[in-house]
């Protein structure tokens, strides 16, 4: 009785109370959606700021006015900015990317090979990464200020304080140039077998773990140190638990929501941020793409990579609040 | 002496050639190409090609944004792959860039220059199959300088003003007189496509020597052989793969780990250490690619002739190069030609570093403070090191240059071309008429240094349509002599094109025309097992 009418007198706010994870899901995805589209407005503004337009970019020094004109006028770039924005925004509604004033080539599938490849690069980089990490937190939290916690301590600060491209020309060294066991460049293409693929990222794959290990690591040994010093733990110890099922049975799962941030964090990294990896191992990614775009100022090109950029961002952080929420029930109830 | 024995004596000179080099390179100067290509590298001469293998080369100068269509190749990859599978009407002799025939087998002008025929070879085929005719030839031409073109090769075509198939000729009509048509034909955007690729521009297919098996722009290009290509003595390799590799530390990893056979655009710096391995050769060439630093001649201060004097004599063009270039170029003289050029104008006076007459210069200028020089990373190669050099050298005149470092992005828009001095690069032309017309014509589209002379206009108009060599030389020399003394261009030096290759790699053609053996190099080697 009385929960049908609240029901009835109130239903968002008792339907964000039954199903709390299902509103927040749907809110965020609102949100999302609005700022998608502020991203979309931010990057057109943006590179029209930019000095010079597509055509004179792209021809340089073999332009002449005429030549710079027919490309303008071919692309409608003589008509007025916000007119030209409202008809890039009509096709991406309709899920039209438009082509690429460069290439002339569809917008949708040249994404869809590209953000195929640095997904392959970033969810093989996590899937060694991610556990290595946690692990490696939880060992040093078990070992704490002793010989294997300051080994590993060393090492991972070690490899995050080498800048990203140094790391892979050292790999490059030792493993390609002077041992010669290891794949590079590491350029895949359309038609690779999976295996050849895995073994052509190896060098790639390997500069990437190196680099965002040391984070993740940390956190996990911070969030689980934090926790240890808690009086439930304390129990813990005293109820005659060994040290190591102490950390992974109680520890670990309350300090989950900083390490699910940090490696939700982590992850986006992996996809958009690392164009130089990408170059230094001449692997074919998203970054690459478009850098390339902007130097030239191919619009369409620009917007998707962005969009897509900031997609990976939002959605990445939507599920690590999400899974943080899943983890710990009592943040189901903010206060 | 003829252009290219005086070439091949500079290099002498400059210690790049032994004597049975030079003698095996000057005795190939007139034989035909094929001859030419085969005894050029000393090391080849007595080999013969050989045949098969796959040859990959790293590339610096690819994008996601490249696109096949000839008329929008500008990257230095597509301007390579374009040479790999598409013909142009004209070649260029590899030594002296005399034009030879290629896809026209000969062509004669009428005795003014306008009206050129071209007598197009029979019983070629494009890849698809189809016979080339002088139709597509038309087409081809047309579509790259008809009032819609958006084509990289559109200016050098303006003067066109009707092309035409004449009982199975090209008939091409200009305005205005012009002698080195058949040189303007070499460029690499006027490759012929069936039809003229009015149909479909990206469809990569021509009648070079390989074929476009696959494409993905800024990543990798493949080819393979084309069975029923119209010429011998080219295409040994049975495939060639082309990888874009922008970072030059990828390319020399790349290189010296045998997994390509050739890279291009090499860091002077890292030559040192990349000649140490024993698998690596390096391969430079002689170019007409130059850095300069740009004065407006319209606007103060540089309004002055004698504060422009002052600064041409306030760089230490010998030291530039040998620190910007690592030795791997030649000091230029304030004219954007050099002896790669066909009638290069000999024996003018080299222009040195004099600290005496900047100095007396600068005080008959008139001129007081500083004077501004805005640079970038991406105006040259080494710029940004290359503008504090002059500064430091000017200084001992008593010259005080101000540096600003401009970004990069942006840096051909808003400063090139915009701000009365700056840095910047020019590659090398065809001709120097075309070199001419483009930058130093008082009307020219990237007259970036406003140099506007009416003698100098009227000598470029008329040495156009002079078929006469002497006296066309004699035209060039005085217009070089009023760039050198009277325009805004402070030219300290002409790099050459320095790229590396496998020691398997044979038979590489040093071609003056431009970089990567004038993007032939794919259909020019051969893999030595």
């Amino acid at each position: 009785m009385s929960n049908s009418a609240e029901a009835g007198g109130t239903p968002a706010r008792s339907l964000r109370e039954r199903f709390p994870l299902l509103a927040l899901i749907f809110e965020r995805f609102l949100l999302s959606l609005l700022l998608l589209f502020a991203v979309s407005v931010l990057i057109f503004a943006g590179v029209e700021a930019l000095p010079g337009d597509f055509a004179s970019t792209y021809l340089g020094q073999s332009a002449t006015p005429e030549t710079i004109a027919n490309i303008r006028a071919e692309l409608g770039l003589d008509r007025p900015v916000i007119t030209r924005y409202f008809d890039w925004l009509g096709g991406v509604v309709q899920g039209d990317f438009g082509t690429s004033w460069a290439s002339r080539n569809s917008v949708s599938e040249q994404v869809g090979n590209r953000l195929g490849n640095s997904l392959f690069l970033a969810g093989f980089a996590a899937i060694i990464a991610v556990p290595l990490a946690i692990c490696l937190g939880m060992l040093s939290v078990h070992f704490r200020d002793r010989m294997p916690d300051k080994i590993i301590n060393v090492i991972s600060l070690a490899a995050i304080s080498l800048p990203e491209f140094f790391i892979g020309y050292l790999l490059i060294l030792y493993f390609a140039v002077n041992f010669g066991i290891a794949t590079f460049p590491a350029t895949v293409y359309q038609g690779m077998g999976f295996f050849e693929r895995i073994q052509t990222i190896a060098l790639p794959t390997a500069t990437l773990v190196l680099v965002v290990l040391a984070h993740m690591m940390r956190m996990t040994r911070a969030a689980i140190l934090s926790v240890m010093s808690s009086a439930y733990m304390e129990t813990a110890e005293l109820k005659g638990l060994s040290s190591w099922r102490a950390i992974v049975k109680h520890a670990a799962p309350n300090a989950l929501a900083p390490i699910i941030n940090v490696v939700a964090l982590n992850l986006a990294y992996l996809v958009v941020g690392v164009v130089v990896v990408e170059v230094v191992f001449v692997y074919p990614g998203m970054g690459q793409y478009m850098v390339d775009a902007v130097t030239v100022r191919d619009m369409p090109v620009v917007q998707a990579c962005g969009l897509i950029f900031a997609a990976v961002y939002i959605l990445l952080n939507m599920l690590a609040d999400i899974l943080a929420i899943v983890a710990n029930p009592r943040l189901r109830h903010p206060r | 002496m003829n252009d290219f024995t005086r070439y091949l004596a500079g290099r002498v000179t400059a210690g790049g050639m032994n004597r049975r080099e030079f003698i095996g390179r000057a005795m190939a100067a007139g034989l035909t190409l094929t001859a030419a290509g085969n005894l050029f590298a000393t090391s080849a001469a007595a080999q013969t090609p050989k045949k098969g293998g796959n040859l990959k080369l790293g590339l610096e100068g690819g994008a996601a944004t490249d696109s096949i269509d000839p008329a929008k190749a500008t990257s230095q990859v597509m301007f390579t792959a374009v040479r790999t599978w598409g013909d142009t009407l004209v070649e260029a002799h590899p030594e002296t860039r005399a034009p030879i025939p290629s896809l026209a087998e000969s062509w004669s002008p009428s005795p003014d220059a306008k009206t050129w025929t071209f007598k197009i070879r029979k019983g070629v085929t494009f890849h698809d199959g189809k016979e080339m005719t002088v139709d597509d030839v038309v087409a081809t031409l047309n579509r790259h300088s008809d009032a819609k073109t958006e084509s990289g090769a559109a200016g050098m075509l303006k003067s066109i003003s009707s092309i035409e198939n004449k009982g199975g000729d090209l008939v091409v009509t200009l305005e205005a007189g012009n002698a080195d048509l058949p040189a303007i034909f070499t460029d690499y955007h006027l490759v012929i496509q069936p039809n003229g690729g009015v149909d479909n521009p990206t469809a990569g297919i021509g009648t070079g020597a390989y074929k476009v098996k696959s494409f993905e722009p800024g990543v990798r290009m493949t080819f393979e052989k084309n069975a029923s290509d119209w010429r011998s003595d080219r295409g040994f390799v049975e495939t060639v793969e082309i990888i874009t590799m922008n970072d030059a530390t990828a390319r020399i990893a790349a290189l010296s780990s045998g997994q390509v056979q050739f890279i291009n655009r090499v860091d002077p710096k890292t030559v040192p250490l990349l000649t140490r391995a024993p698998t690596v050769q390096l391969l430079t060439t002689s170019g007409g690619g130059h850095y300069v630093f740009i004065m407006h001649c319209d606007k103060a201060p540089f309004d002055n002739k004698d504060l422009r004097m002052a600064l041409k004599y306030a760089i230490d063009r010998e030291e530039m190069v040998k620190r910007i270039l690592g030795g791997y170029g030649k000091v230029g003289n304030d004219f954007p030609i050099n002896d790669t050029y066909a009638l290069f104008p000999e024996g003018i006076e080299q222009r040195a570093y004099d600290p005496d007459k900047a100095k007396f210069h600068y005080q008959k200028s008139g001129h007081s403070g500083s004077v501004l020089l805005r640079t970038s990373e991406v105006a040259f190669p080494g710029a940004v090191d290359a503008s504090v050099l002059f500064q430091q050298s000017a200084k001992k005149a008593g010259i005080d240059i101000e540096i600003k470092r401009e970004p990069g992005d942006g840096y051909w828009s808003n400063v090139w071309n915009v701000q009365p001095f700056s840095a910047s690069y020019w590659g090398s032309r065809a001709t120097q008429d075309q070199f001419y017309s483009g930058a130093y014509l008082s009307t020219a589209d990237w007259n970036d240094t406003r140099f506007k002379n009416e003698t100098f206009d009227k000598l470029l108009i008329s040495a156009r349509g002079e078929l006469d060599e002497a006296k066309r030389r004699e035209m060039y020399r005085e217009m070089a002599m009023l760039v050198r003394d009277e325009g805004g261009t402070i030219l300290p030096m002409f790099n050459d094109f320095v790229n590396a290759g496998s020691k398997k790699l044979m038979g590489y053609v040093n071609d003056i025309g431009n970089d990567m053996s004038n993007g032939y190099v794919a259909t020019r080697v051969w893999l030595d097992s």
